[in-house]
């Protein structure tokens, strides 16, 4: 094997361009593939620390009858704050959230949205609540970029809000406009008024009610808690591993094509080789090597292209891959309008995993491929190789 | 000069006292498939070589000393009869045994020189001892050694396409050489070089079978060899017509 890794290097140094020319093609599978994984694992991580900073923080309770995707439920999803988490509120490691349905006319409109009474003392979620503490004569609140751009709402503007207390009596009032967030996190921008909370339970009759918990220490086995469903931040994050899984599985495509485009320079190369090297095939023979062997030398440096083009790819995309990593990518477009929780400029992520396997995974396939056209000298004639007769 | 038919008491070497034999065929017979048919381009060789002989294998194209040598090299298997060489028979030799034997003891030379294109002049000869396992040190003063027989030393880093065919030829001797085979073939070594360059290769080969004993057995049709050639055998039509030796 050795003598192989010898003669295959060898042989590949002395094809010269030829060789470079594969090894280039398919360093720039390694560096693409990589980057664009680093891509993902970086969304992923950025998705999620993002979703933990803004909205879930290390976990939630909900009310049992709470589904965000359905606003009927809301008016049903409220308890009394349970007495066996006041003391964590008061630490302020859990903050309570009071959801409620709700409509505001911005410059005579009429849009849905969900009014939110989040505590301004709160330090759970990166939400300003803070700004909620101020002296104005109107109902403070606070919105996301993606809500103020969707309904031409700024800072200071005001705009009649309405809703239906507990008892089903709509009520409306004018909320001024304090701030404006950005978050990267569309279900937290996304047709959502942020009130204080007081204020809300005051406005609908639900004194001392909330519909989620959110809490900022994972605390492993918490406690049930009557009427609660506990969502960890796994349950939470769900849909974002879903969507990268499938995305993944989309870009998985994107991998499949570009080294099929590199196996295909391997592949070329290879059948011209045995085409071409015929003479030297025989020689190879001659000189004691059995064809087996000869099998194996070819299948070797097939193989080592892959070995070359991971060490030319260390050495342009080593840098290429830092640079990218501190400058991220930016996205051409606003991806607020996602709809998923992506940030402007995403920054790759890249792990030894993900490095050890994407060389593995080339490394394997080009064996593969080399081997293939390989097994023909197995079945040469070593009378007529040496002759250089195309067989 | 004699001049001996090819009977029974012609199979021996008529060089056999200089040492052992080391190849013996008997009713040796190789058959091709040719179309629908067969062609049958050795007829029933009976031959013996002894250590040390410089001797040729001597015919137009057709008359089977390519596929003679081809057997006695153990890249080709006869149909029939039995080859010996170095005290195995060919036709039972395994894939791996006949590497076994090409490796160790077997030196080949070829008309169109073979050589390694993409390495050097010092790598093409060193091929045979790695496969061998011969440490560095020993590998680098084997070809020197080898280098040195050929008056190449000053070409080592040299690649194949940069020599002239005369040395290129004389890589490929240096490279049969190196390990110090018990047996040399060589096949139409001079059919690419200008006369001089025959000369320089065949005295050069000469001489090595003189110092090293090597047995070197050729197969050609070119004057020059024949002219160096110490037995000559003559074939015709995949039969050994006759031969000759030359006393000195």
């Amino acid at each position: 094997m050795w003598l192989a890794i010898k003669l295959a290097y060898r042989n590949l140094i002395g094809a010269g361009l030829r060789t470079w020319l594969n090894v280039i093609v398919l360093s720039f599978s390694f560096v693409v593939i990589i980057w664009m994984k680093g891509i993902m694992v970086g969304w992923d991580h950025q998705a999620k620390t993002d979703m933990a900073n803004w909205e879930i923080g290390a976990g939630q309770y909900w009310h049992e009858n709470y589904d965000p995707y359905d606003p009927f439920t809301f008016s049903e999803s409220h308890n009394e704050i349970p007495s066996q988490l006041e003391s964590e509120i008061d630490k302020g490691t859990m903050t309570p959230m009071l959801i409620v349905q709700g409509t505001i006319y911005p410059q005579g409109r009429m849009q849905q949205v969900i009014l939110k009474g989040i505590d301004p003392d709160q330090n759970v979620l990166k939400l300003p609540s803070a700004k909620l503490d101020t002296a104005i004569t109107v109902l403070p609140a606070f919105i996301g970029q993606m809500m103020a751009r969707t309904m031409k709402l700024d800072v200071g503007d005001r705009v009649m809000v309405r809703w239906r207390d507990a008892h089903g009596t709509f009520d409306a009032t004018e909320i001024e406009i304090i701030d404006i967030f950005s978050s990267n996190v569309p279900a937290v921008e996304s047709g959502q008024v942020y009130i204080p909370l007081q204020s809300l339970q005051q406005m609908t009759g639900l004194e001392n009610r909330a519909t989620i918990f959110t809490f900022s220490n994972e605390v492993m086995g918490r406690d049930a808690v009557a009427g609660l469903v506990l969502k960890s931040k796994s349950d939470l994050t769900k849909t974002v591993d879903d969507m990268i899984k499938t995305k993944n599985s989309g870009q998985s495509v994107f991998y499949f094509i570009l080294i099929l485009l590199a196996m295909l320079a391997i592949f070329d190369t290879q059948v011209l080789s045995i085409f071409r090297r015929q003479k030297e095939i025989g020689t190879y023979i001659a000189l004691g090597y059995t064809r087996k062997q000869v099998v194996g030398l070819f299948t070797v440096e097939g193989a080592m292209h892959a070995i070359f083009a991971a060490i030319v790819a260390a050495a342009y995309g080593i840098p290429f891959l830092a640079w990218q990593a501190k400058i991220g990518l930016t996205m051409p477009v606003d991806t607020s309008e996602f709809g998923i929780a992506i940030a402007q400029t995403l920054f790759p992520v890249y792990s030894v995993g993900l490095i050890v396997t994407t060389t593995l995974i080339v490394l394997i396939v080009t064996s593969i491929v080399s081997y293939f056209p390989s097994r023909k000298i197995a079945k040469m004639n070593p009378t007529e190789a040496l002759r250089g007769k195309i067989q | 000069m004699n001049e001996r038919n090819n009977n029974a008491d012609t199979k021996k070497s008529p060089l056999g006292d200089l040492g052992v034999a080391i190849i013996k065929t008997n009713q040796l017979i190789k058959r091709f498939p040719m179309g629908k048919g067969e062609f049958t381009a050795l007829k029933g060789i009976d031959l013996e070589f002894g250590t040390g002989e410089f001797a040729g294998l001597i015919g137009p194209s057709g008359s089977g000393k390519t596929t003679l040598l081809n057997i006695l090299g153990s890249l080709d298997s006869p149909s029939d009869g039995e080859a010996i060489v170095l005290g195995q028979s060919v036709s039972k030799l395994s894939a791996k045994g006949a590497a076994r034997l090409r490796k160790e003891s077997l030196g080949f030379i070829f008309q169109s020189y073979n050589l390694l294109q993409v390495h050097t002049v010092f790598e093409n000869v060193e091929f045979p001892l790695l496969l061998l396992n011969y440490t560095a040190a020993e590998r680098k003063k084997m070809v020197m050694d080898a280098l040195e027989w050929v008056g190449l030393t000053d070409k080592v880093k040299s690649k194949p396409p940069k020599l002239s065919g005369g040395e290129c030829q004389r890589v490929a001797i240096a490279r049969a050489m190196v390990k110090r085979p018990s047996l040399v073939l060589a096949d139409e070594p001079t059919a690419n070089l200008d006369a001089a360059n025959s000369h320089n290769i065949l005295k050069t080969m000469e001489t090595l079978n003189r110092e090293l004993k090597t047995t070197f057995l050729f197969a050609t049709h070119d004057e020059k060899v024949i002219g160096y050639l110490k037995r000559k055998i003559f074939m015709k039509d995949g039969l050994v017509d006759h031969e000759e030796i030359v006393n000195n």
